[in-house]
């Protein structure tokens, strides 16, 4: 048991090293050959490396959310206050996640769009869901009681959860977009997007995103486990 | 009882009871006025687009909404009657009669803001009255809609009125900026074809919040 905690956390480390080595040191050229070129391409050139970190953040922070909102519910239907630990110690890491994304894509978007925040839908939608945690995370300071903050909170996440998919109808409809990917894209940066990039990329890529995983799988579990620690301090007290 | 109340009944309760001291609606009254007196005076004699005057109809909305919704249950925990619903009914007759109260109470708020807010501010001229009264309409709704289960939420929570509009606000941030934009629509004088996806998106988010917070009072109810 001991020796696979060990194996996990080795295996991780090597993997977001390499991760990091590979996607910054790898030159880009107009014409590559071989594992260790990148293609070049107009509009994105060396700022297209930015996918190898910025999108993998980006998922983890759905996925920390998705877990948070799940065990919302479980706590919802049973009481029971081991998930509540689990929703919030997931909706803590979601949020840090979703600032990192935040980060790097404002930064990429200083030197790719000019400016660092210019309300694109994307950038919108992040915002909301920044503003959405953020007033999780008060409305749970806000209660002293555990068991009526974890009902309380598991419903706002559900209520804020189910506006979702309607950013996803509204915002193409107030502004057009900048980001790569959306409609009337035409930098060229369309086929990073469409997961047609180049098969080196695709695998530091999904190496990334899979090492991105496992970091928040990894920091999950320890999160859980200091929180439990410190219910068991404080019952025992 | 051996039925249990039904919603209309929790609804001819709040409007008695609003009436019995008129609190709410003399506040908000007033609310609305020194808001709309302050947006003047800041206007001044510049001639302001009217895509920003349409934005600002619904911040004054927003706020008021906010002011007069957040009272609706925490009034309910402050008098302590809350027991004596919970004892009478289900949570789900509680929730239908509230909501229906604050959709009459947001409605009948946003059509006065609407009515004063052509009448004092020259330069907002509405084309298309059709559109613009539909959306107010719609839009109070869906107001009403997502914030009945919040007010529940904060009535329970120790904090009363400032976290209402810090929930609330990425919530109805969609339906906000749909009602601005067919607002701008109404005031350019569209076709009510045009306006017509925006008003799918507004009853859409008032079926969809109040179909959820049907499902979920219960659990903010009955703690």
């Amino acid at each position: 048991m001991i020796n696979m905690n060990i194996f996990f956390k080795v295996f991780l480390s090597l993997l977001l090293t390499a991760v990091i080595i590979l996607g910054i040191a790898i030159p880009t050229v107009s014409n590559p050959q071989g594992f260790f070129q990148f293609p070049f391409i107009p509009g994105l050139e060396e700022k297209a490396r930015n996918i190898f970190f910025h999108v993998p953040m980006a998922w983890t922070s759905v996925l920390a959310f998705f877990m948070a909102m799940f065990y919302g519910i479980q706590y919802l239907r049973t009481k029971n206050p081991d998930y509540d630990l689990r929703s919030v110690s997931s909706a803590g890491l979601g949020l840090m996640f979703c600032i990192l994304a935040t980060v790097t894509g404002s930064i990429w978007a200083k030197f790719n769009w000019g400016s660092f925040w210019n309300w694109d839908p994307r950038e919108t939608s992040i915002f909301i869901l920044l503003l959405i945690y953020g007033a999780y995370f008060v409305l749970r300071s806000a209660i002293e009681e555990d068991e009526k903050r974890g009902a309380l909170s598991a419903v706002y996440s559900i209520i804020a959860g189910v506006t979702v998919p309607f950013f996803v109808f509204v915002m193409p409809r107030i502004m057009s977009g900048l980001h790569p990917g959306s409609l009337g894209d035409e930098q060229g940066s369309g086929p990073v997007v469409e997961m047609n990039m180049a098969p080196n990329m695709l695998v530091i890529f999904f190496a990334s995103l899979i090492g991105f995983t496992m970091l928040y799988f990894w920091m999950y579990s320890l999160r859980i486990r200091t929180a439990r620690l410190e219910q068991q301090h404080y019952s025992t007290e | 009882m051996m039925t249990g109340l039904i919603p209309y009944q929790i609804f001819v309760k709040e409007i008695i009871s609003e009436f019995r001291t008129r609190y709410a609606l003399n506040a908000l009254m007033m609310f609305v006025v020194t808001t709309l007196t302050m947006v003047v005076f800041s206007l001044g004699d510049n001639d302001v687009p009217y895509e920003i005057l349409s934005g600002m109809l619904w911040i004054i909305i927003f706020f008021s909404a906010m002011s007069g919704l957040s009272r609706t249950f925490v009034a309910e925990e402050e008098r302590g009657t809350s027991l004596t619903l919970r004892l009478l009914t289900k949570a789900t007759n509680v929730y239908i009669g509230k909501l229906m109260y604050n959709i009459v109470l947001i409605c009948s708020l946003s059509v006065f803001i609407a009515l004063a807010y052509q009448f004092i501010i020259d330069d907002f001229v509405v084309q298309s009255q059709s559109i613009f009264w539909v959306t107010i309409l719609l839009g109070s709704i869906g107001l009403a809609g997502a914030s009945t289960i919040l007010a529940a939420i904060i009535a329970k929570a120790n904090t009363k009125g400032t976290l209402f509009p810090v929930l609330s606000f990425p919530i109805l941030l969609p339906l906000l900026l749909t009602c601005i934009r067919a607002t701008v629509l109404a005031v350019e004088g569209a076709f009510i074809s045009e306006a017509l996806k925006d008003f799918q998106i507004l009853i859409s988010f008032a079926i969809v919040m109040i179909a959820a917070s049907v499902m979920l009072f219960n659990f903010v109810w009955n703690d």
